[in-house]
């Protein structure tokens, strides 16, 4: 079976390198599969986890936007911040959550109202993907 | 001449402060190993970013990006990077001399620019003598997160967007070596030196949905990585400015004592001699 290299990496470092079958992510415009020998692509990603394929078994990353660049025999995402499983603080992640609640509901300005969403967006995928349901 | 317990007080109270510069110097080191570490594990993102923005720069000829574009410049923006703590030598001053410097040689008001600081020793420069400062955060961790400055980061190059200003710089000291670190004055914004070595058409890609929206997403999270990228070289800086500081500051102490010793030997011999002397002196006069 041919495989893809992907790398994830993030400012605080790379997160995860090695080979895998499938990569599937969700990207701006929409879900993405890719499989070794895809064309050259560019494509943004959202707040989103992504599934790596491996030899029948299957690992969730959790990222919070960054982009994707793939060339036919690899895969690098770049993210400002990536997550196993494993990473995740899920008290953090919980606190988080609540904290983007509390400040959406007392709404003060668009711009904190958009942040706060986005932190929300955030700490869901990670509790997501710590809890693996999908 | 200092009686002999003067000088005494003098020694132990250097010998303490040297206890103290001693152990900040093996901090500084220990901070500035995993500072080093830091920056290095930040060159793989760096390199693909800018690999990606390159190739794209080069690659589509009709992508276009206010970002990428340079426009008459009515404000200018400084991100200067201090320390929150003094006692690293020349660290901060030399920074902000040359950010002062250019200040004063390119504008006349103080409508004409802003300044982002990181650091305490920045901000209060700058406000003591009344700049304006338009961002700062202050308490950076020694090893700081990109989460951790993500915001200033994200508000810097929004800035940038909303057309507050119209060029960003960054001033920061760049790591060389442990005893060598040079102020460093880097333009961010707008990125028109995308393709310097040249490597256009290593890869031409296919954008998913377009290249403008990919631009869209991609520039700013490259902007807001340049700015890390010069914090941890900052941050490994400082830890080194310490580092020799502090070791410059054991060596004088060892000094002192040296020269502090010498002295305290020789009074307490005048002190004997004198002491003999009218001993003898006494005899003599009962003879």
């Amino acid at each position: 079976m041919k495989t893809l290299t992907v790398s994830v990496v993030t400012p605080d470092g790379p997160v995860l390198e090695d080979a895998y079958e499938m990569v599937s992510c969700k990207a701006e415009s929409g879900e993405l599969g890719i499989l070794p020998g895809h064309i050259p692509m560019v494509a943004p990603l959202t707040i989103s986890s992504i599934r790596l394929k491996q030899e029948g078994s299957s690992e969730r990353i959790a990222v919070s936007g960054g982009f994707l660049e793939v060339r036919p025999d690899q895969v690098t995402i770049l993210a400002q911040s990536a997550e196993k499983p494993s990473d995740i603080d899920i008290d953090r992640a919980r606190r988080a959550k609540e904290r983007a609640e509390q400040r959406m509901a007392n709404k003060q300005s668009d711009i904190d109202f958009r942040r706060a969403e986005l932190a929300l967006k955030r700490a869901i995928n990670r509790l997501d993907v710590k809890n693996n349901n999908f | 001449m200092a009686s002999l317990r003067d000088i005494k007080g003098r020694i132990t109270s250097t010998k303490k402060t040297k206890q103290i510069t001693k152990a900040m110097e093996m901090v500084s080191a220990s901070k500035l190993n995993k500072a080093e570490q830091n920056a290095r594990s930040f060159v793989p993102y760096s390199e693909k970013i800018q690999e990606v923005v390159a190739s794209i720069a080069a690659g589509g000829g009709d992508a276009s990006h206010p970002m990428l574009e340079a426009r008459d410049v009515k404000r200018t923006g400084y991100l200067v990077i201090t320390s929150d703590r003094g006692l690293a030598g020349a660290y901060n001053s030399s920074v902000l001399r040359k950010v002062y410097q250019q200040i004063r040689q390119h504008h006349n008001s103080a409508e004409e620019y802003t300044l982002i600081t990181m650091g305490r020793i920045g901000r209060d420069f700058f406000r003591k003598r009344n700049m304006p400062v338009d961002k700062d955060i202050t308490g950076i961790a020694d090893q700081p997160d990109f989460a951790d400055i993500k915001d200033i980061a994200s508000e810097t190059v929004q800035l940038f967007t909303d057309g507050e200003i119209d060029q960003l710089y960054i001033y920061y000291n760049h790591y060389v070596s442990a005893i060598t670190q040079e102020v460093t004055e880097k333009k961010v914004l707008p990125l028109t030196n995308l393709n310097p070595e040249g490597k256009a058409g290593t890869s031409s890609y296919e954008y998913e949905p377009d290249e403008e929206e990919i631009l869209e997403v991609l520039l700013p999270q490259y902007a807001e990585s340049l700015i890390y990228g010069a914090l941890l070289d900052g941050k490994a800086s400082e830890h080194a400015a310490r580092m020799t500081a502090m070791k410059s500051a054991t060596d004088n102490a060892d000094e002192l004592i040296g020269d502090l010793s010498l002295s305290y030997n020789r009074a307490r011999q005048a002190a004997i001699t004198q002491e003999i002397t009218e001993i003898v002196g006494g005899a003599a006069a009962l003879e």
